[in-house]
């Protein structure tokens, strides 16, 4: 996997060698309130034309891979949900801060 | 178990949504109405699709045809959800779930998917070792059995139509609904023999 062409992209994950040995840990909780209020946040503005799964998902692709492996999994979809408001501006970076 | 998001990760979605509500965009009362309905879906829709399949050969037929249209027949509302794929686990092989590069699933039949399908080592394992996942959920299928490993993309969700186990022979839709788990839906357990489920 010395060819940079070859190496699959973070989220890419299927089969990947890194955590070949890694056990699945079994976690049965549902979503805590900050992931479901994300989860409804994203149908929401779906739901209203301001964004659409894919983008979603190339806001997601799109994050660095250390934070990829180290942002929760509802912390990447609030990343790019951020990021795609505020490309599109609806939403402002002042009004974030 | 997953952490918890990280404080400044709560005050930046409540200033996104603050900032969305003084636009009009969105208010509380549609954030609270969206998360009561996604909460409402459940794997039991799932489970009750996968009953009537082994009573009705008709149903049956539809469901492996078209899992929206077999779905719908549940009265789920599947708008705007990709189609539902349906996979017929036979006597020679067993299908198996993930989604590689992220987390589909569908969830208007089997809600939201749990934390382990989203997990990097589920969705790296699955496609390269799906026997060694699968005994970790005590899953060991008779030798010879072929795996078929199916990626659900963000346009394509599948969900697994399991063997209806030996010993449930007149049984109602009810009985059989309640032996067809979330995991057995995944593919990553099979449904409870009769024994197991009366012990």
């Amino acid at each position: 996997m010395s060819d940079p062409d070859r190496t699959p992209a973070t989220h890419d994950m299927g089969g990947v060698p890194r955590f070949r040995c890694t056990p699945v840990e079994r976690d049965e909780e549902p979503p805590d309130a900050f992931g479901k209020r994300v989860d409804a946040l994203r149908q929401l503005l779906a739901q209203k034309k301001l964004m659409t799964v894919d983008e979603l998902r190339r806001g997601i692709e799109s994050i660095p891979e250390e934070e990829y492996l180290a942002l929760t999994y509802y912390e990447r979809w609030l990343r790019s949900i951020t990021t795609l408001m505020l490309e599109k501006g609806v939403v402002q970076a002042e009004e974030l801060r | 178990m997953s952490p918890p998001a990280r404080r400044e990760s709560l005050a930046q979605l409540e200033a996104l949504i603050a900032a969305l509500k003084a636009k009009g965009i969105v208010s509380e009362e549609e954030l609270a109405a969206r998360q009561a309905s996604t909460d409402r879906a459940s794997p039991e829709t799932g489970a009750r699709m996968v009953a009537r399949a082994w009573l009705d050969p008709e149903y049956r037929a539809l469901l492996l045809r078209d899992g929206a249209q077999a779905a719908e027949r549940m009265g789920v509302s599947m708008a705007g959800a990709p189609p539902l794929g349906v996979l017929e686990d036979t006597a020679a092989r067993h299908h198996l779930v993930v989604c590689t590069l992220c987390s589909c699933y569908p969830r208007a039949v089997l809600g939201y998917p749990p934390h382990w399908y989203k997990s990097f080592a589920y969705r790296s394992r699955a496609v390269r070792d799906p026997r060694g996942v699968l005994a970790e959920w005590g899953t060991v299928l008779p030798e010879g059995m072929e795996i078929r490993v199916v990626d659900s993309t963000a346009d394509y969700r599948w969900m697994v139509l399991p063997m209806r186990p030996a010993g449930t022979e007149g049984w109602s839709e009810d009985q059989l609904a309640a032996i067809v788990t979330r995991d057995a839906l995944v593919g990553v357990a099979l449904p409870q023999q009769p024994a197991a489920a009366a012990a």
